[in-house]
């Protein structure tokens, strides 16, 4: 049991001498944290869950009345909002894939001995050291229309990568696989490099194809840590905010964490969006348990 | 019926040449072993047979056509690694039929092939099993197995049961045997064990430090070792060599193992001969079964310590005090009572190998 392992207090210590038990320390690390979790965490979880059943607004001295279920009826039977989900799911695939496809196939690369393996390596891990804002203020200015380098390198003119109502929403998208690509690659790599080579050699002497190794061994020996990857990506796709925020505002790309935003403060309809943000809540928490799921039976050979 | 052979191999790793001009022929359905301490270049050797590792001169020919440029899945050769190499997220029966899958077989044949395979190695049972939950011995039915469901040119076989436990290890050796007399194929076994060797071989190569020491069936290699790594290198326990002095004594030669001790009795045919040779100074070898011990003086017999004895069951290892120093014997069971006892020996002259010292060749002669 852990608390007979814990030491005591070596009487001689300063902190015995100042009359200090090993609980006195021990709570002294711990009872913050906790204290500080249920402030900023639980209690606003709770309150909001609260709020979900009210027609509260934060903006007016109105009483909260109780109405139950209503909001998550409204929200549930409006079109715009499963419009606003639609986009975000379309959104999470094109966003998740590219990285995938990207960082993985950059792993493969650098899967191999290589000068300056290292050195590149940390270069490729840059953009996801930068911050999101930050991200999407430079973006936006190389997706400018009239002095954008995007336009100016494709040769594409005055094209409105952020105001087109097609494009938006993708080019988003391809900021957002340029920023966080280099992680499925950091932990493809981490995965490319755990698979034996012998069984390289084996699969070699099995007369294996390239394309069959690749399917049959490298892919499938990786599936566990890229699907760890993917299911990070995706939810952190899934709330995506900051960058599309600051990228576009076109309704064709509004997120739905981006329609909560403008629900909650901006229309201040504080009840209805607490509703919204727990639709999100379960939505995501059922996502990650289906990859849990698949990630477990992955990981059973 | 594959015919392998390598003509003038040599290869560097950096600076280090790890295979110095190596020529071997290796006929169908023989069953080779390369045999060698670890570092002597014998794996090295057998990777480059299979294509894993480049040569950088000589000519490896399959069937009469060189292969050294061809990649490891193009010389169709299987081969069963040390370490199993069974693909971790399959089961025995994917494992055994993935050198099929990927060649493209029909389904139907697959199978029936992956069965027959399974059921000559006795492991039909675990077929829907991971490799993760099979014992050692099981995995390497299951290499085996995946070497043989192809029926290659040949096959090659890295230290196989170097990872098994001692008695699997002797069981899987009957067991290999068996598949080679029933398969037949060509086949090229790396290890470092010469009991695995001498019992399995059909020839024996024996390498030391990148260079080919001697070729030859298990009871040649045993029985006329060529140089003195081979004498001391094959056989257990190891054959007793020193250098050794001659003294002419009219009626016989007295070789003396040691300038301290009475010497031996030799025919004195062997002075003729020797006829000068050994010049880089003369050793003598005699294997623990070459060394009679008698209980009774007898003519041509020396009296000697016993030191130390290591009972064996079916017989005893006696370590008999010589001048200083030492000549194992192997004795029946319980033939020397106990350490310290004086006893009586003598060299069977017919069984003794001379040695050059300072080349370590073999004399060649025989008595």
């Amino acid at each position: 049991m852990a608390t007979l392992a814990m030491t005591t207090l070596d009487p001689q210590s300063r902190a015995a001498r100042r009359g200090w038990s090993d609980l006195t320390i021990r709570n002294a690390f711990i009872i913050p944290t906790i204290v500080f979790l249920i402030v900023f965490n639980i209690f606003p979880l709770l309150y909001s869950l609260g709020y979900s059943f009210t027609d509260f607004r934060a903006s007016t001295n109105a009483p909260a009345n109780f109405v139950g279920l209503a909001n998550y009826r409204a929200l549930l039977n409006d079109p715009f909002i499963w419009s606003n989900f639609a986009i975000t799911a379309k959104y999470v695939i094109v966003s998740v894939t590219g990285q995938v496809v990207v960082g993985f196939g950059v792993a493969m690369l650098l899967n191999r001995t290589i000068p300056f393996k290292g050195l590149i390596t940390t270069l490729l891990l840059l953009p996801m050291m930068l911050s999101m804002a930050v991200v999407g203020l430079f973006w936006k200015l190389l997706y400018d229309p009239s002095f954008g380098i995007i336009n100016y390198a494709l040769g594409l003119g005055r094209f409105e990568w952020l105001s087109d109502p097609d494009m938006a929403l993708y080019a988003v998208a391809i900021t957002d696989i340029w920023m966080w690509s280099p992680f499925v690659m950091l932990l493809s790599l981490a995965g490319l490099s755990a698979v034996p080579k012998h069984l390289y050699e084996a699969a070699a002497i099995d007369r294996a194809g390239t394309f069959y190794t690749f399917f049959r061994i490298t892919l499938p020996l990786v599936a566990p840590i890229l699907m760890i990857a993917i299911i990070f990506r995706t939810m952190e796709a899934f709330k995506t905010f900051d960058l599309a925020f600051i990228l576009t505002s076109q309704p064709s790309a509004e997120l739905i964490s981006i329609r909560l935003y403008k629900m909650a403060f901006q229309e201040w309809q504080t009840g209805m969006s607490s509703a919204l943000a727990y639709i999100m809540l379960i939505m995501v928490v059922g996502i990650t348990n289906i990859y849990v799921k698949y990630l477990n039976k992955v990981k059973e050979r | 019926m594959t015919h392998i052979e390598l003509r003038g191999v040599q290869k560097w790793f950096g600076s280090v040449q790890v295979i110095k001009d190596m020529n071997l022929e290796i006929a169908g359905n023989e069953f080779i072993v390369m045999l060698g301490q670890s570092g002597c270049g014998k794996t090295t050797t057998l990777r480059a047979v299979a294509g894993l590792e480049t040569i950088d001169e000589g000519d490896i020919l399959i069937d009469g056509k060189p292969v050294q440029h061809l990649k490891a899945s193009d010389r169709d050769i299987a081969m069963v690694f040390q370490s199993f190499s069974l693909y971790p997220h399959m089961t025995v029966y994917e494992n055994v039929a993935f050198p099929l899958r990927a060649t493209g077989m029909s389904r139907a044949d697959i199978d029936t092939s992956v069965r027959e395979v399974a059921r000559v190695l006795r492991i039909t049972d675990l077929l829907d099993r991971k490799p993760s939950a099979l014992s050692g011995g099981d995995m390497q039915r299951v290499a085996i197995g995946r070497a043989l469901v192809r029926k290659p040119k040949a096959m090659l076989m890295d230290e196989p049961i170097g990872a098994l436990d001692a008695k699997l290890r002797e069981q899987m050796r009957a067991e290999i045997k068996r598949l080679h007399m029933k398969q037949g194929s060509t086949t090229i076994y790396v290890t470092h064990d010469q009991v695995e060797a001498m019992s399995l071989a059909d020839r024996i190569v024996i390498m030391h430090e990148g260079v080919l020491q001697q070729v030859g069936t298990p009871d040649e290699v045993y029985a006329r070792p060529q140089s003195l790594f081979v004498a001391q290198f094959v056989g257990s326990p190891v054959m007793n060599v020193s250098e050794a002095t001659l003294k002419d004594e009219g009626g016989a030669v007295r070789v003396h193992y040691d300038p301290g001790d009475a010497g031996f009795e030799f025919p004195r045919e062997l002075l003729g001969k020797l006829n000068g040779h050994g010049a880089g100074g003369l050793s003598l070898g005699i294997r623990p079964e070459g060394v009679l011990v008698s209980r009774e003086p007898q003519a041509g017999y020396v009296p000697v310590e016993a030191h130390i004895i290591e009972p064996l069951g079916s017989h005893d290892i006696v370590d008999l005090k010589v001048g200083e120093g030492m000549l194992r014997a192997r004795t029946p069971a319980g033939f020397v009572p106990r350490p310290g006892e004086v006893v009586h020996a003598r060299i069977d002259p017919a069984q003794a190998h001379f040695f050059d010292t300072g080349s370590g060749k073999s004399l060649g002669i025989r008595l």
